[in-house]
């Protein structure tokens, strides 16, 4: 435990940089890219003249220094204020806490799914390699991981929703419902079996490969021929020395395929029509909106570095070995 | 004399390979008696350690297997962990890393003994007290990285003898040590036949170990058993040649110098 906890404040530390680098990239990253939000709004109103645009660009103090922009900007954010969206009008990070919620949900159900399935499925595939189970689930995932997720989501939507009318085709919950508490989980669940399991599944697959993978490897380690050697049980074999030396790299995968799936979360929240981060991010481009765009980055980079600081502390937790000074990791 | 332990009849194993057979171990007949301490010596690929695993039963599923070992003592064949335990070369990588010591040790008695873990565990710390493991009670729940090479096989042995085995497998358990640990470990496999009267089969490619420890010694060379007897009649009059080479490369300190040093010059 002792071991987490120091790493856990180490990690702290050092991501502080890492987000720095983040958001000054990415100011500048947006800074260079041709066309800015008063672009846009003249666009959308179909032109107007040079007083207007001057008029504009001041008011939302783009006509200052980079320097002297930046600085505000961090300076806000330390405030926790991420600026002002040009296209919505709002608070971004109001915008923000509205639609991050939907796409957490989406993402963490899915990760769950293709993690425990995943992971049950190859340990299944991995008890016996080149048995005809393992082969079977293994050519099975890999036809699964060679389809793309907005067509398994459309395939879906197509067989249980139009066509069997189980589940809803769209939307994140029933509009003007009323409802509340479990009834309102229950709803939103519903809404969510189906682009859980268009992301989910994709994912499954990967993750199944890969514990198979490292079951077929950690079969050949000494330590067990030395448990056969002392007669242990087939599944005390399989579950606490194959599958629990296969677990590590399935646990770094999980932080790698977090931020993967931030990314195939777009894809997925447009087809079903979710009021997510990724359709943000989408709508934050389309509209220029420069400060909507940067607190999407900088909130989805907080996210990565938490979520892959969660998995070095329960990967610390599963091998003695990380941490102890010992055996670099 | 009693009867063997085991009887090895005829023992051929042999691989496919490239359409071709490969063996392993061809035509071997040996007895391993009750209570004495056999060293099996040959170089690498001689077969010694197909020899090991085939006793214990844990070839592999495609190795071709014929003659036969014949158990006496036992009403059943031997089961691998009660009847047999088995200590490895590499004492790292015998221990699985991520499960601690106490239930790498204990599993085994859990296992064959029936015992409860809370009972096996403590029957754990008894034979990590014997094998000499420094504050037993903190290794139950340390885990292997966290120990010597030689304390690692120390572990090793322990959790070999949880289940009380008549016969101790060591297919070159020193092999990867130092020689003062090899020594200790060497000395504490030597305790264990006298203490629990144990039958103890000493795998080694080194002559001088084998003489130091065995009663009995079997000589491999390509997959045959090229001699065999009592340690000081096979060591005093060697019969086949390998044997005979054997002992005259073995090096010691009145080997003449291979080299001549710079500080001779």
């Amino acid at each position: 435990m002792h071991r987490a906890l120091t790493m856990t404040r180490r990690r702290i530390v050092s991501s502080i940089p890492v987000l720095l680098i983040v958001i000054v990239g990415t100011f500048l990253l947006l800074e260079a890219a041709p066309g800015d939000a008063v672009d846009a709004y003249l666009l959308s109103l179909g032109g107007g003249d040079a007083g207007l645009v001057a008029e504009l660009r001041q008011s939302y103090g783009l006509d200052q220094s980079i320097v002297k922009r930046l600085t505000l900007y961090v300076g806000a954010l330390l405030q926790l204020d991420l600026g002002w969206s040009v296209a919505f009008d709002r608070p971004v990070l109001d915008l923000i806490v509205e639609r991050l919620p939907n796409t957490l949900w989406l993402m963490g159900a899915a990760t769950a799914l293709a993690f425990s399935l995943g992971s049950l499925l190859g340990i299944v595939a991995g008890a016996r390699p080149g048995s005809l189970t393992d082969r079977t689930l293994s050519i099975g995932s890999l036809a699964l991981y060679a389809v793309p997720s907005f067509w398994l989501g459309l395939v879906l939507v197509l067989v249980f929703a139009v066509d069997l009318r189980w589940f809803p085709t769209a939307g994140i919950e029933t509009i003007a419902s009323g409802k509340t508490g479990l009834a309102r989980v229950a709803d939103i669940a519903w809404h969510l079996a189906l682009p859980v399991s268009a992301l989910g599944f994709i994912y499954l697959a990967l993750f199944l490969r890969m514990m198979r993978a490292g079951m077929a490897e950690a079969w050949r380690q000494d330590f067990v021929l030395s448990a056969r050697a002392k007669g242990l049980a087939r599944r005390r074999i399989v579950l606490r020395y194959v599958a629990r030396n296969a677990l590590l790299p399935l646990v770094t995968m999980l932080g790698l395929q977090a931020a993967a799936m931030l990314g195939g979360s777009v894809v997925v929240e447009s087809v079903f029509a979710i009021p997510g981060f990724g359709r943000l991010a989408h709508e934050a481009v389309s509209g220029r909106d420069a400060p909507l765009l940067t607190g999407i980055i900088i909130v989805s980079a907080v996210l990565v570095i938490a979520v892959n600081l969660l998995v070095d502390i329960a990967y610390a937790l599963l091998d003695p070995r990380v941490g102890s000074g010992e055996v670099a990791p | 004399m009693s009867a063997p332990l085991a009887e090895i009849r005829g023992l051929s194993v042999s691989y496919e390979r490239d359409d071709a057979q490969s063996f392993a171990l061809q035509g071997v007949d040996l007895d391993i008696a009750r209570g004495r301490r056999l060293a099996v010596i040959g170089e690498s690929g001689s077969g010694k350690s197909t020899l090991a695993l085939a006793l214990a039963g844990l070839l592999a599923p495609q190795a071709r297997i014929e003659g036969s070992i014949g158990w006496p003592g036992l009403a059943h064949p031997p089961v691998a962990g009660r009847d047999i335990g088995m200590v490895f070369q590499h004492p790292g990588g015998s221990l699985n890393p991520v499960l601690t010591i106490g239930e790498q040790v204990a599993e085994g008695a859990v296992r064959h003994l029936g015992l409860g873990w809370r009972a096996a565990k403590s029957h754990a710390l008894a034979l990590l007290e014997w094998v000499r493991i420094p504050d037993p009670q903190a290794a139950l729940r340390a885990y292997p990285h966290q120990f010597s090479g030689g304390q690692r096989q120390r572990i090793a042995i322990a959790a070999a003898i949880a289940a009380r085995p008549g016969l101790l497998i060591a297919d070159e358990p020193t092999s990867a040590l130092d020689m003062v640990v090899q020594a200790e470990i060497v000395a504490l496999l030597d305790d264990l036949v006298r203490e629990a009267g144990m039958t103890l089969v000493f795998i080694t490619h080194d002559i001088a170990l084998a003489s130091a420890l065995a009663d009995d010694i079997a000589v491999f060379q390509r997959a045959r058993l090229v001699e065999k007897g009592a340690a000081h009649a096979v060591l005093a009059q060697p019969a086949h040649a390998y044997t005979k080479h054997l002992l005259a490369a073995q090096i010691d300190f009145s080997t003449p110098r291979l080299i001549d040093g710079v500080a001779d010059a």
